[in-house]
């Protein structure tokens, strides 16, 4: 069971048989995805008919690839369009929930607590129609009282945004939370005695500390936005992000086009957390 | 309070009210509000449990509530077999390199989105697929074989995309078990079993716990994965909102079932953070 007990070879093997196995499960659609991106066929599936480039640089029907797709090149700039809103967003409410629930002792502050992890329990689809239904209760009141038909409360960008803003939040205050509460506070206490405000104390003495949280917890953020499915199918308007465009198009059939995407979105997400590890490792 | 630390308080108290009352809480009084009215002309609402009562009568979403229900929890179940082990290994058998690594291992997958991961399901199952394709090579059988569009590939599909929100939990906790413990089982008589059974799953519940709470509420959530992997049969309860409200534009009925989803994912947390003693803020927090 641990190193230092001998146990029969045959438990062993097994053991080291089963994990292996597990990684091999684990790699399999990734891999699988990635090496048809180079199949030179209509179709993603065997026999291989030849390696070629075509799904990521042809510029002709039927192998047009991405970079030549209008339609998935502007769903991946309306995906970091809206990833960058809500990293931004939710990193700035979070490192605000951050010092409240770090900073203050106050009366229902347990319960504000337990309220900000809610959102974690939601399920992403009912989050995505509570806020659905209430933006369009809050635009059909409007209109049938002063005549404006507000544009931006239909299903569109900012639904999407604020539904997705929602609940990263509760993730990214956890992310910058958990560092702030390592923070010894008399390095603060010193910079109020050597005569800084409360403010510079926290300028140039907290922020620089809690850095690494929040390049991490702005990455944690863009990723899952990138990624989000479930709320965002629900407040989706005429501009669909990357994943909504890709379940558009796998409904209607799959071509390697679809691999060449998904391949440049594992290498993306990995460069990012890249970074992220690299910012995190340099303290 | 001193008036600047009150200001600072209130400052920094506002936002996280606004996010909470208007993308939270209303929002969910408001789908509630939403799901009593029944229609009874066109813009003319009665209030009522009409919903509610279709939804208990007609057999068909009853039957898929009740199975997405089963379906997500025998999907927590066969995760936390499956990771367990896996993550014992990770904290316990691997070291210093080889165990970050693995760990790390763990962690990609996820980096990428759920349609990339389901489309790699669906290549590679499909009647056109690799295993299909292996077999009739091997020679095991002589035609195409369909392998998608069943429970046993939506199975596979959600095991998968909610492996890493099992693994991790129970990474951390398991790790924090000292090894002298297990050392102390063995010396008092015990082995693999009871050790396990005394000592390590024990010591590992709270992991287990919050774990199967991510995974359980991601399964009952999911559709992705249930409408590109699962058949005809497979019909999963968000499938039946989504229609509700996107397809008829019945959002009465459908704020009802969202209601209904809700309640279910809550009343089994609750359950399994009573039976556990545990609490939420120290699973998720």
């Amino acid at each position: 069971m641990i190193p230092t007990i001998k146990q029969s070879r045959f438990a062993r093997v097994t053991y080291n048989a089963y994990i292996a196995l597990f990684f091999v499960y684990l790699a399999l659609p990734l891999v699988v995805v990635s090496v048809f991106a180079f199949n030179d066929s209509l179709f993603p599936s065997l026999p291989w008919e030849g390696f070629t480039w075509d799904w990521f640089f042809g510029d002709e029907r039927p192998k047009t690839g991405v970079f030549n797709e209008r339609g998935i090149m502007r769903s991946i700039r309306t995906s970091v369009f809206v990833a960058l809103c809500v990293s931004v967003l939710s990193v700035t409410v979070g490192t605000c929930n951050a010092f409240l629930f770090n900073r203050y002792k106050f009366r229902f502050s347990g319960v504000l607590y337990v309220l900000m992890l809610l959102p974690l329990v939601i399920p992403g689809i009912v989050l995505g129609i509570s806020i659905l239904v209430f933006s369009s209760t809050v635009a059909n009141g409007v209109e049938d009282s002063i005549g404006w038909d507000i544009e931006a409360l239909r299903p569109g960008l900012l639904l999407v945004i604020l539904g997705q803003f929602s609940f990263i939040t509760t993730i990214v205050t956890l992310v910058i939370a958990a560092r702030l509460k390592r923070f010894d506070t008399t390095l603060e206490e010193a910079a109020l005695n050597l005569g800084a405000t409360r403010l510079t104390a926290i300028r140039t003495i907290t922020m620089p500390y809690l850095g690494p949280a929040l390049i991490g917890a702005a990455v944690v953020a863009f990723l899952m936005s990138f990624e989000n499915f479930n709320t965002t199918l629900m407040l989706v308007g005429s501009d669909a992000p990357l994943t909504i465009a890709m379940f558009d198009r796998l409904k209607e059939g799959s071509t390697p086009v679809l691999n060449a995407v998904s391949l440049l979105l594992m290498i993306g997400s990995s460069l990012l957390a890249l970074v992220m590890i690299a910012f995190q490792k340099k303290e | 309070m001193r008036a600047e630390t009150r200001l600072g308080f209130i400052l920094l108290l506002t936002p996280l009210l606004l996010w909470l009352v208007l993308l939270i809480i209303i929002p969910h009084i408001d789908m509630f509000l939403i799901s009593i009215r029944e229609r009874v002309a066109v813009r003319t609402y009665e209030t009522g449990f009409a919903n509610y009562l279709t939804f208990f009568t007609e057999p068909l979403y009853l039957v898929t509530f009740m199975r997405t229900a089963l379906m997500s929890v025998l999907a927590t179940v066969m995760t936390l077999i499956i990771a367990f082990p896996v993550s014992y290994y990770i904290a316990k058998i691997a070291k210093g390199r080889l165990q970050s690594a693995l760990f790390l291992l763990c962690l990609v997958p996820f980096w990428v989105s759920e349609l990339v991961r389901t489309f790699g399901w669906m290549i590679l199952l499909r009647e056109t697929g690799i295993f299909s394709s292996l077999l009739q090579f091997i020679g095991i059988v002589d035609g195409p074989v369909e392998m998608l569009y069943n429970d046993t590939a939506m199975m596979v599909g959600l095991i998968y995309t909610s492996m890493l929100f099992m693994v991790v939990p129970l990474v951390t906790t398991l790790e924090s078990l000292d090894d002298s413990v297990i050392e102390a089982g063995y010396d008092l008589g015990g082995n693999a079993i009871t050790v396990t059974r005394e000592i390590v799953i024990p010591h590992a519940t709270p992991g287990i716990v919050s774990g199967c709470i991510v995974v359980f509420m991601l399964s009952l959530g999911n559709y992705l994965t249930p409408t590109m992997l699962g058949g005809k049969e497979s019909l999963w309860f968000t499938e039946l909102i989504y229609s509700q409200f996107i397809v008829r534009f019945n959002w009465e009925l459908g704020a009802a079932f969202g209601f209904l989803l809700l309640g279910l994912s809550s009343f089994i947390v609750w359950i399994a953070l009573r039976l556990t003693g545990q609490t939420l803020e120290k699973t998720m927090g």
